[in-house]
């Protein structure tokens, strides 16, 4: 590493970057760490197990479970198709996969609204069947799957174009059918990425705000999550609950990003064994 | 690739068929509708309607807000996303492993929560706020804010592609036009740059998309103060709100287009430029 230090800027690039980092990052981050300090444990515990609080990580829990759910088999079958089949608008099918990556929040949130609406082009399909998705738990899980199913696919996609052939042969010619060879040798060795996945698009879920705010219907108890409800607290002026409430989505997102970091350290390990 | 002849699993016409067909099927209804709504919807009225509904005041002041973000946040972040890579994917030296997820942290960070704590750091009860308003600065609910939470949103994009981009090339070029007489910024300008302009373009785009379109984080911050302090996606939800349904689809038919852009244009940069990464590697 020697050999490196040949090139100039390393003082100035690293300067600037860790300047940049503790302005932009580590002091907002520090400030909210300080308000929840000087609150104490004793009054952030309470207003961060408030029954309203509580209700909201039921809802935004379980719905980002269904959205992940529906996601992970999605974003599977979509990785798939790609990497596996040649078809006429394959291309295209790929880079509309990035969609809701490039979608603002806001627009997605309001397009689905106005397809799950009663009135809209599913809403009119699905309400006669007692289906109510806008404005309803199940809204919140179709806005969440949207912004987050994009994961899936990028992570498994890389694995499933590295899977050499020999493996699955071998496995036909020791007379296993495609199925078989589906669930014993090529989803053993994609599941580590897929559940990875699984984790990043889970976790955005968590946090997920914009296209959730439009079609959720927002009533407390019932379909309030709980990133919307620091909002309200914050035009409540409840600075206090809106604290503590953001700690907890900072706790979460911190627990869920050890957790894919080491599931993505295993899937290298993996990927290098083989 | 592979040997065509081999047949794999799930090539059987049946499964192939019908695992392609549930797949485009699923996207049609799943993203290509929320799109196309959209436009019908802003258009419902006509093109002429559609117009005005743009050219309302508000509307136009949201527009050129979000344009001004882009302007302070891209140049701002392409700067820290150079000095990152380079410190990072050049040198070595302790903690650069932590130093990268400091870097990423914002992507999994919620857009509430960035809000959040840059309230709790400029706001009047903030750690900054009794300083500021001694020297009478106003940073909250103002564009500024705008600016600040957009640069925390976004300031892992063009930072990660080009670490990612740049750890897969040697430094040799570098050195070498060093080892030539080449001054810092003379190396920098034609060997570091020409080199890594595709993964750069790309990191542009992820993050200029990702500020026009910030939603959560902006809206904790700005206020929302109509012809003031309200970005386009923000002007969504106040149209929306007043029931002025036409002026919202109109609004988010500009930010659909502005995605639509972006990843035809993120499939032309991944389609043509790894090919001339190829010829010089």
């Amino acid at each position: 590493m020697v050999k490196r230090s040949a090139l100039p800027g390393f003082g100035l690039s690293l300067g600037l970057t860790l300047s940049y980092l503790t302005i932009i990052v580590l002091l907002p981050l520090a400030a909210l760490v300080l308000k929840a300090v000087q609150m104490g444990p004793a009054e952030l515990l309470a207003v961060v197990s408030g029954p309203r609080a509580l209700a909201s990580y039921r809802v935004t829990l379980t719905m980002a479970a269904a959205a992940t759910l529906f996601s992970g088999l999605y974003g599977l079958l979509l990785a798939w198709i790609l990497v596996r089949y040649d078809f006429p608008g394959r291309r295209f099918l790929d880079a509309l996969v990035d969609l809701p990556f490039a979608l603002p929040t806001a627009v997605a949130g309001l397009a689905l609204t106005e397809l799950f609406a009663r009135n809209g082009w599913f809403g009119s399909l699905l309400s006669p069947l007692g289906i109510e998705v806008a404005y309803a738990p199940a809204g919140i899980a179709v806005a969440m799957a949207f912004t987050s199913f994009p994961f899936v696919v990028r992570t498994v996609q890389p694995v499933l174009e590295d899977l050499e052939a020999d493996a699955e042969e071998a496995a036909r010619m020791l007379g296993a059918g495609d199925w078989q060879i589906f669930a014993r040798v090529i989803l053993p060795m994609v599941l580590p990425a897929w559940v990875a996945g699984c984790a990043l698009g889970f976790a955005r879920s968590l946090g997920e705000f914009g296209a959730v705010v439009f079609i959720a219907g927002n009533l407390p108890f019932e379909t309030e999550v709980t990133s919307l409800l620091a909002f309200i607290r914050l035009e409540e002026f409840d600075y206090p609950s809106a604290a503590g409430l953001a700690c907890v989505m900072l706790l979460a997102a911190f627990v869920m990003l050890t957790i894919t970091n080491l599931l993505q350290a295993r899937w290298l390990r993996f990927a290098e064994r083989s | 690739m592979r040997e065509p002849t081999a047949r794999r699993a799930g090539d059987a016409p049946l499964v192939r068929r019908t695992l392609i067909g549930a797949g485009v099927l699923l996207t049609l209804l799943f993203l290509v509708a929320p799109v196309a709504v959209v436009f019908v919807q802003a258009l419902a009225a006509g093109f002429g309607p559609y117009l005005q509904n743009l050219a309302a005041p508000d509307t136009l002041h949201a527009i050129w807000l979000t344009v001004l973000t882009v302007l302070v946040v891209l140049p701002v972040n392409l700067l820290f996303g150079l000095a990152a890579a380079w410190a990072i994917t050049r040198f070595s030296f302790r903690g650069k492993s932590f130093l990268v997820t400091l870097i990423e942290l914002p992507f999994s960070i919620s857009p509430i929560v960035a809000g959040v704590i840059y309230l709790f750091l400029y706001g009047a009860q903030g750690l900054l706020g009794p300083w500021l308003q001694q020297y009478d600065l106003r940073i909250m609910f103002s564009v500024p804010a705008i600016i600040l939470v957009s640069l925390f949103v976004t300031s892992p994009f063009v930072a990660r592609e080009l670490i990612a981009f740049m750890q897969t090339q040697s430094s040799e070029d570098e050195e070498a036009a060093r080892s030539l007489g080449a001054s810092g910024w003379q190396m920098f300008m034609r060997v570091t740059l020409p080199n890594i302009r595709w993964a750069l373009l790309y990191g542009a785009i992820l993050c200029t998309a990702r500020t026009i379109g910030e939603f959560g984080a902006v809206s904790v911050v700005s206020g929302n103060i109509r012809g003031q302090t309200n970005t386009l996606p923000l002007q969504i939800e106040l149209l929306y709100n007043d029931y002025n349904a036409a002026g919202a689809f109109a609004a988010a038919s500009v930010l659909a287009l502005i995605g639509l852009l972006t990843i035809l244009v993120k499939a032309l940069v991944e389609e043509f430029g790894p090919r001339e990464r190829n010829e010089q590697s």
